[in-house]
């Protein structure tokens, strides 16, 4: 059910989009409406999202630490995993989201053998085929950038050049596109493991499938049934100028192509999808250790109800009298 | 708990991958050992908390207000508005489950509800049908619940099996720290008068008399009176212990059990010896007598409230500034949130050590340091005159308490004093230390008498480690700097290793501190006789 529904799911909008476009010339509707709807979507839901998370405060310094703080002069501080400074924080913040810091900590724990001895075995696929599929996706969404820009940036040529390399067929396969996929085949079969599968939901299935469909339909596109580059980005100029091109001559492959990433773009914001986002504000790791060098204010502290020491003193002046602790109501100096 | 299972059937029973199917069915099983009691009326309503009655968690009818229901979902609102953090984690986890594995109380006991990412998501699911989109319209499908007295219940449970330790915010990729949600699914839980004995009678305590066991001024000062008498018996030297002195220099706080508990009462006496040995102008407090502070695992409020005497009586005594002792979450509390919640304290001067004139900046606007702060600088420059074989007695391994390592990073100052202290230290696993330590399974509250088999399960990972290194190095001490750990430990490793006993850094310190004028040491501090092979010191 996890899995069945969210994969029919992705499937149905592919034959909506694909029956739509070769049957009923839903051109229109797939290459110009839905677009627009679901980028409109996007929008809404992300700058809601970003301001509701930037408009709640965070009202104490919880940094998580993991290493040695600054205090002593003569003990090694840790800059990076205790960042006293707001260059440590930078750095922290870099190598979490370029090197994902925390998940290549990973390690697994089991009880082995007769005597179930707990034992602890580093366990870093995970990191490995999360750093693949989130560094390939990113090199692909670069490439694509070609699409939307002119004249297109040396760079991006450069990246796509390096990117395909090993030029053994015409066109060239991008190394990109081959790990991107190899990378989401294993976060998909890592969710079949009995416990990644108890903690799994539908929605986790869902994102997998979708963006799996992103790429199969994005590689029949490049590699089967092709598009002509020129017209695509006219088209897609259209598209960003609003002044769409009503023109109905790709193939359903690309309307299919287009619309799951419009799909894929508007559930984003309403999704787990938004880590990429979040993981900025977290903080437990964007902010400094320095909570007793420097104030941390909380814009909501309010004043509670306390036990003063005139009440403590009055409710136990015997027993400090006769345990003869000074008290203040008889200090007369 | 006659019929505690034996060790290695407790730990044949852990099974790490869970029965098929998936968490969104709300049920629980109080079993006997594994939940905490409910809190006294007494005392909730000294505090004047919320829906105050006699209540128990094993009670069919938990006496919730009629609205209970729109009171907790109301609240949650109120907190998502008021903490960024929360809205994030509820929002952002992606169930990796890159923390599964990393919770002490799901590795003791596979319940597969202890993995953090479970135990978040008995939360976010209530957050995703009221709060949502998708969850309003997807429902289960969207990972939604109702929320129900079942999932009530369910959190209570779950929620008081937490021990706030953040190990698994170590290892999140997003930083997802379970301490946060679950001390808003406290937050939560209060708002219905759901909350335990041990967290809500100390605080109580606390909140009245100063510290946590109710100890009222004169027998504080009793028993402060009983340790200088085994200083005087162990050294020959008259030790004074100052109360409530007007004008000391420093204000010293510590953990109520280091004066009434046992392994802790030692470290009290190392207390007492350095601060007597450097000639410390030092006060104890009888009305803030307490550092630790209960108040933080029930609510941010009833943690400030407590917090609150600290600075006050800092005040009053108009001393430059404050050291602390021994302690743990009260650790968190000081690092992290004591300035934010009754700051600035702009009447007190930055920390300078009176014997070595070091400027203790890291702590120049909380005007606070941790005592191995204080110590491992009074090492560094040669003040104390340590003979290290007075602990020849014992093979020495350190545990990282939770909070001064995870919240603080109070990693090396510890080892620091150790090895100068001690001759034989020895590290366990580099899994199970510093900012990977493991929790003794008793923090947040959960040390009571009625939760030990959840205690025991919680603390076997901290437990397999020192057997490893009692095994490997014949480690027969684990030092420990937590109030919590001197308490929760030494029952801990009776059942899972046996042969280890626990104390704390300044039990350490005592013993190797020569102090001047001292009579020829027979015994450490625990009246045992020392074995090493003391240089005989005038």
């Amino acid at each position: 059910m996890k899995i069945i529904l969210p994969f029919f799911t992705v499937v149905l909008i592919a034959c909506l989009v694909y029956g739509g476009t070769r049957y009923l010339e839903g051109h229109i509707l797939f290459g110009i409406i839905v677009p627009y709807i679901c980028f409109a979507l996007a929008i809404v839901g992300f700058v809601v999202k970003i301001v509701k998370w930037a408009v709640s405060p965070v009202p104490f310094n919880i940094t998580t630490v993991c290493g040695q703080q600054k205090s002593l002069n003569f003990l090694r501080h840790s800059p990076i995993e205790s960042p006293a400074s707001r260059c440590g924080v930078f750095f922290r913040m870099l190598f979490e989201v370029l090197f994902f810091r925390s998940l290549l900590r990973n390690e697994k724990v089991e009880l082995y053998g007769k005597e179930r001895r707990l034992i602890y075995g580093s366990d870093r696929y995970l990191w490995i085929f999360a750093i693949l599929f989130h560094w390939s996706m990113l090199i692909i969404l670069l490439r694509h950038l070609k699409l939307f820009l002119e004249p297109i940036p040396h760079w991006i040529i450069m990246l796509q050049s390096l990117d395909g390399i090993f030029q053994s067929h015409i066109p060239p396969v991008y190394i990109s596109n081959v790990l991107v996929f190899i990378g989401l085949v294993f976060l998909f079969l890592r969710r079949l493991k009995r416990r990644v599968m108890y903690i799994s939901l539908p929605s986790d299935f869902f994102v997998l499938f979708l963006i799996g469909g992103v790429i199969v339909s994005g590689m029949l596109l490049r590699y089967v049934y092709r598009a002509d580059i020129l017209l695509v980005k006219a088209f897609l100029f259209g598209l960003i100028y609003l002044n769409p091109i009503p023109y109905t001559g790709f193939g359903t492959m690309f309307y299919t192509h287009l619309c799951l990433i419009s799909v894929l773009i508007a559930y984003l914001p309403y999704s787990k999808l938004m880590h990429m986002a979040g993981v900025f504000l977290s903080p437990t790791r964007n902010l400094r250790n320095d909570s007793r060098a420097r104030r941390y204010i909380n814009p909501w502290n309010y004043p509670v109800k306390e036990h003063t020491y005139k009440e403590w003193e009055e409710e136990f002046k015997d027993a400090l009298k006769e345990a003869d602790i000074p008290l203040d109501s008889e200090d007369k100096g | 708990m006659g019929k505690m299972e034996k060790p290695d059937e407790m730990k044949k029973a852990i099974d790490l991958t869970p029965k098929k199917g998936d968490w969104m069915t709300p049920e629980v099983e109080l079993k006997k050992g594994t939940y905490c009691y409910g809190a006294p009326l007494k005392h909730q309503k000294y505090l004047e908390l919320p829906n105050p009655r006699e209540w128990q968690p094993h009670d069919v009818d938990w006496k919730l207000p009629e609205n209970w229901k729109d009171i907790i979902l109301d609240g949650m609102a109120k907190l998502l508005k008021k903490n960024r953090a929360f809205k994030l984690f509820m929002d952002i986890c992606v169930r990796c489950g890159a923390c599964a594995d990393k919770c002490h109380f799901f590795i003791g006991s596979g319940d597969p509800k202890n993995m953090p990412v479970v135990r978040a998501e008995l939360l976010r699911s209530v957050y995703r049908r009221y709060f949502t989109i998708h969850g309003r319209i997807l429902g289960k499908l969207a990972g939604a619940r109702d929320l129900t007295v079942d999932v009530l219940k369910e959190w209570f449970y779950y929620f008081y099996q937490c021990t706030e330790c953040r190990r698994c915010s170590v290892f999140c990729p997003y930083g997802i720290d379970t301490c946060e949600i679950t001390m808003m699914a406290r937050e939560l839980l209060n708002l219905v008068g759901c909350n335990i004995q041990w967290v809500v009678e100390p605080a109580s305590n606390c909140f009245r008399t100063g510290n946590h066991l109710g100890v009222p001024p004169h027998a504080f000062k009793e028993t402060l009176g009983f340790a200088l008498d085994e200083i005087r018996d162990l050294t020959g030297i008259n030790v004074e212990a100052p109360i409530n002195k007007k004008g000391a220099e420093v204000l010293f706080i510590a953990p109520s059990a280091d004066y009434f508990a046992s392994p802790h009462w030692y470290t009290l006496l190392g207390y007492l010896m350095l601060f007597h040995e450097i000639g410390l102008d030092y006060t104890w407090s009888a009305y803030a007598s307490e550092g630790g502070n209960f108040g933080l695992f029930h609510s941010a409020e009833l943690a400030k409230r407590l917090n609150a005497k600290i600075y006050a009586e800092a005040k009053r005594l108009k001393v430059k500034w404050i050291l602390g002792g021994e302690c743990g979450h009260m650790w968190r509390v000081i690092h992290q949130y004591m300035d934010t919640f009754n700051g600035p304290a702009d009447f007190l001067e930055v920390p300078v050590s009176p014997v070595t004139g070091t400027k203790f900046e890291h702590a120049k606007s909380t005007k606070m340091i941790h005592i191995a702060e204080f110590t491992a600088d009074l090492i560094r420059h040669n003040k104390l005159n340590l003979d290290k074989s007075r602990n020849d007695n014992w093979k020495i391994t350190f545990h990282d308490s939770c909070n001064p390592a995870r919240s603080m990073g109070l990693l090396e100052e510890p080892r620091y004093i150790i090895k100068n202290t001690c001759n034989h230290f020895y590290e366990m696993p580099e899994n199970t230390i510093r900012e990977k330590t493991f929790c003794c399974g008793s923090g947040a509250g959960l040390g009571a008498d009625e939760n030990l088999e959840m205690r025991l399960k919680g603390g076997m990972p901290r437990a397999m480690a020192v057997k490893y290194v009692k095994e490997k190095y014949g480690v027969n001490m684990l030092a420990c700097m937590c109030a919590i750990d001197k308490a929760a430990l030494p029952p801990l490793l009776d059942y899972w290793v046996s042969g280890v006993e626990v104390c704390g850094v300044h039990e350490l310190v005592g013993n190797a501190l020569v102090m001047k004028g001292e009579k020829k040491r027979e015994t450490n501090l625990r009246g045992e006789p020392i074995k090493g092979d003391s240089k005989d010191t005038k």
